[in-house]
């Protein structure tokens, strides 16, 4: 038989699917509603917090016993902290008399970490050593104890140069700067403007989501039919095997990317995501990740013969996938052997490279890597499922 | 052409694991012909026909459709046939002109001539009205129609129909077995029907093999199986008794001259037996138990009667029948006498 009419028969199945779903009024809410949820809810867990305005709320302990009578160094330093804190309202500052208090504070939730600045640090400064400061953050926080650190780091940073630089000018150099940092480093986000958690979760959820729509609703849409008995309708007729179940993906794709859609237009008027790369790109990139993963839906729908163990299965695969394929948290803060297994799932490699278009604005060179093993992925799981698929079907 | 055999099943077999659900069986059936196949639940029957539909794939054995090897030729097998099978073959959700426009667009069937079949189809169940409404509106009725309808898009020479009239209104099922008999006559389309309920054996086929547990015990007309029965020295007797029990029965059935008690209702009892001395006997011990017979009557012998002699027990299961019965039988073996 034809590829031609394979295809033309799958285009039936296909848009047979579509009809009775866009009929089905409570199955279309939902799909509309479901990558609601999931957006309002991470958009909600997880705030915004990149860009300024923070006021992550830190304590200041000023130790500093002087030098000579002289505390100026650690005033001048805490002077600096307030003046740069005030253009950009990462932290809230507050003075705090002793560490302890700091951590008693961080406890109670008062604080979310504190800087100290020792008993020897005017001594230090005078005496040609280097300053210390101390930088206390919660750390069974990760994600603000990070930040905390950050920002006090970024801070100290150039509060030291401002300091080396007056140092040095006194040396009679001629550029003062060049003397105390040959090498300048610039920071600069690859992307411009601010970048939040969402812009970080957006692509990944998006992939996410289409991938499991797809890989959920092959089995069911093929155990419905197998327990309805519809199944022996198109079981019936001359038509290729194959063309039920590229007609079914062929469907359940469409759908899926509907659910994409959603999802984006959500994330870009609700959550003020923006779109760097190719939009072309970014619903290319969901193809292949459906295509990688089809194959594992196939296999799935031909051993299961019950709708009810099918999504059973399914929901225990997507479980670990969700968490583990860096779709809400990076992998590379995963221990080790969580990365192991996150290089086995399509879903890391394809929200990787979603996150790389949509929030990087990279081209396919640049994710020509994810790409490969997207595809790599769906013709091994393709070679796999199409004979078992063709087993099942003639029982 | 009368006689030419448009299927021939040989030795079909279907095992389910290590339980045989189709054992080897062998029969033809002759170009427009109306075969039955009759049996209790779980006799068989459905794994029979959705092997002949190349639904399922035969452990062993094979059948020969129009030509056409079912385990080889499948794809040929599969545009001579139609079925109607167990479960409703629609789409709730689309309508009547759409159901047919999709199986009927996965048969080939160029677009202007589907079109125009298709408003055949439905002017022929008087479904023309309704064309344009969800299926899922339909009544139970109609939607058999359309699911007899479906089948018969492509024109199918052997048209095969699994229990069609399970679950129907009485109305329902006279209008289904009308329409198979009409089609039977004018399209000369040969049809294979299942069934566990008489009146559809009886009514429309032309001829009946009795299934039970996977095999065929017997095969003929209608009027040659009832022969067996009323031609031997069989006799079948109503007999309604005013004070029936539990008892009474157990002994009747424990007499020699008694095939096989099945209670109709609470009354009456049908009786098989065999011998001149037959009623005789059934009378004394109705009145050794003190039973009072109300009524007595000879009857002709029914499909059910030649089902029951055969395999022993009734056809319709105890789901199908309030009245509580007993599937025991007794008496000696008959199957010599069914060829
Ligand atoms: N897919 C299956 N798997 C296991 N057993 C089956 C399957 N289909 C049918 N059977 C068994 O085979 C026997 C015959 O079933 P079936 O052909 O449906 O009988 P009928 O149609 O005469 O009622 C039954 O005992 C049934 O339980
Ligand atoms: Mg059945």
């Amino acid at each position: 038989m034809g590829a031609k009419t394979l295809f033309s028969h799958s285009m039936r199945i296909a848009w047979k699917d579509l009809t009775e779903l866009f009929r089905n009024r409570l199955g279309l809410v939902l799909l509309i509603v479901m990558p609601l949820f999931m957006m309002v809810m991470v958009g909600f867990i997880y705030p915004s917090n990149g860009g300024t305005g923070a006021n992550l709320p830190v304590g200041i302990v000023n130790e500093d016993s002087g030098f000579n009578n002289s505390t100026l160094p650690s005033q001048t330093f805490i002077m600096g902290l307030e003046i740069m804190n005030n253009q950009t309202h990462f932290l809230a500052f507050s003075n705090v008399t002793t560490m302890a208090d700091i951590k008693d504070m961080v406890q109670r939730g008062d604080l979310e970490g504190g800087i100290v600045i020792p008993s020897n640090f005017s001594q230090s400064i005078l005496t040609g050593e280097q300053g210390t400061v101390i930088v206390i953050t919660d750390n069974s926080n990760l994600q603000i104890s990070a930040q905390i650190n950050g920002y006090s780091q970024l801070y100290i940073e150039q509060l030291s140069t401002v300091l080396a630089q007056k140092n040095v000018q006194s040396l009679n150099a001629t550029n003062a700067l060049a003397v105390v940092n040959p090498y300048s480093i610039q920071l600069q986000g690859v992307v411009s403007g601010t970048t939040n958690y969402f812009d970080f979760v957006a692509p990944g959820i998006m992939a996410m989501t289409v991938m499991m729509s797809v890989m959920t609703g092959l089995p069911v849409a093929i155990s419905q039919e197998k327990e309805v008995g519809t199944m022996d309708g198109m079981m019936v007729a001359p038509i290729n095997r194959l063309s039920i179940i590229l007609g079914k993906t062929l469907g359940q794709t469409a759908r899926g990317l509907l659910q994409g859609v959603i999802i984006l237009v959500l994330a870009i008027g609700l959550f003020g995501v923006a779109i760097q790369g190719s939009i072309l790109l970014v619903f290319a990139l969901l193809l292949l990740g459906v295509f990688s993963f089809v194959g594992l839906g196939i296999v799935i729908t031909s051993f299961t013969k019950d709708q009810e163990t099918a999504q059973m299965l399914m929901m225990t695969l997507m479980f670990p996938m969700m968490f583990l394929s860096g779709v809400f948290f990076p992998i590379q803060t995963m221990p080790w052997y969580m990365q192991d297994i996150a290089k086995f799932m399509p879903l890391t490699y394809a929200a990787d490279a979603m996150r790389k278009v949509m929030v990087l604005g990279a081209g396919i060179s640049a994710i020509s890597t994810e790409i490969i093993i997207l595809i790599a992925f769906g013709a091994i799981m393709t070679a796999i499922a199409v004979p078992v698929f063709r087993r099942m079907m003639t029982r | 052409m009368a006689n030419e055999s448009i299927i021939e099943v040989k030795n079909l077999t279907k095992m389910f694991n290590k339980f045989t659900a189709v054992d080897g069986i062998n029969f033809d059936v002759k170009k427009g012909e109306i075969f039955g196949l009759l049996g209790p639940n779980g006799a068989g029957k459905s794994t029979t026909l959705r092997m002949l539909s190349t639904l399922a794939r035969p452990t062993k054995g094979t059948a020969i459709i129009g030509g056409f090897d079912i385990t080889k030729n499948d794809n040929e097998v599969r545009k001579l046939i139609g079925i109607v099978s167990e479960k409703m073959i629609m789409y709730n959700r689309l309508t009547a002109k759409e159901n047919l426009w999709f199986f009927g667009s996965l048969f080939n069937i160029p677009k202007d001539v589907l079109t125009k079949r298709i408003d055949e189809l439905l002017e022929l169940v008087q479904l023309t009205k309704w064309k344009n409404a969800q299926v899922g509106t339909f009544s139970t009725g109609m939607r058999q129609r359309m699911n007899v309808v479906r089948a018969l898009l492509n024109l199918p020479q052997v048209l095969f129909l699994d229990e069609p009239t399970l679950g129907l209104d009485p109305q329902s099922s006279v209008e289904i077995r009308e329409f198979i008999k009409k089609l039977n006559r004018e399209n000369g389309t040969t049809v294979v029907i299942t069934t566990h309920m008489m009146v559809d054996a009886d009514l429309l086929c032309d001829r009946i093999a009795i299934v039970d547990h996977g095999r065929i015990v017997a095969l003929d007309t209608s009027a040659n199986l009832k022969k067996t029965i009323s031609g031997a020295d069989t006799t079948i007797i109503s007999l309604e008794i005013s004070n029936l029990s539990p008892e009474l029965i157990t002994a009747l059935r424990g007499l020699n001259c008694v095939d096989a008690v099945t209670q109709e209702n609470t009354l009456t009892l049908r009786i098989i037996v065999h011998g001149s001395e037959a009623f005789d006997s059934v009378i004394d011990k109705v009145r050794a138990m003190n039973g009072k017979i109300s009524s007595m009557q000879n009857l002709q012998p029914s499909l059910e009667d030649v089902f029951l002699h055969i395999t022993g027990h009734q056809v319709r299961d105890t789901a199908d029948q309030k009245i509580p019965q007993e599937h025991k039988r007794f008496g000696a073996s008959q199957q010599g006498r069914i060829r």
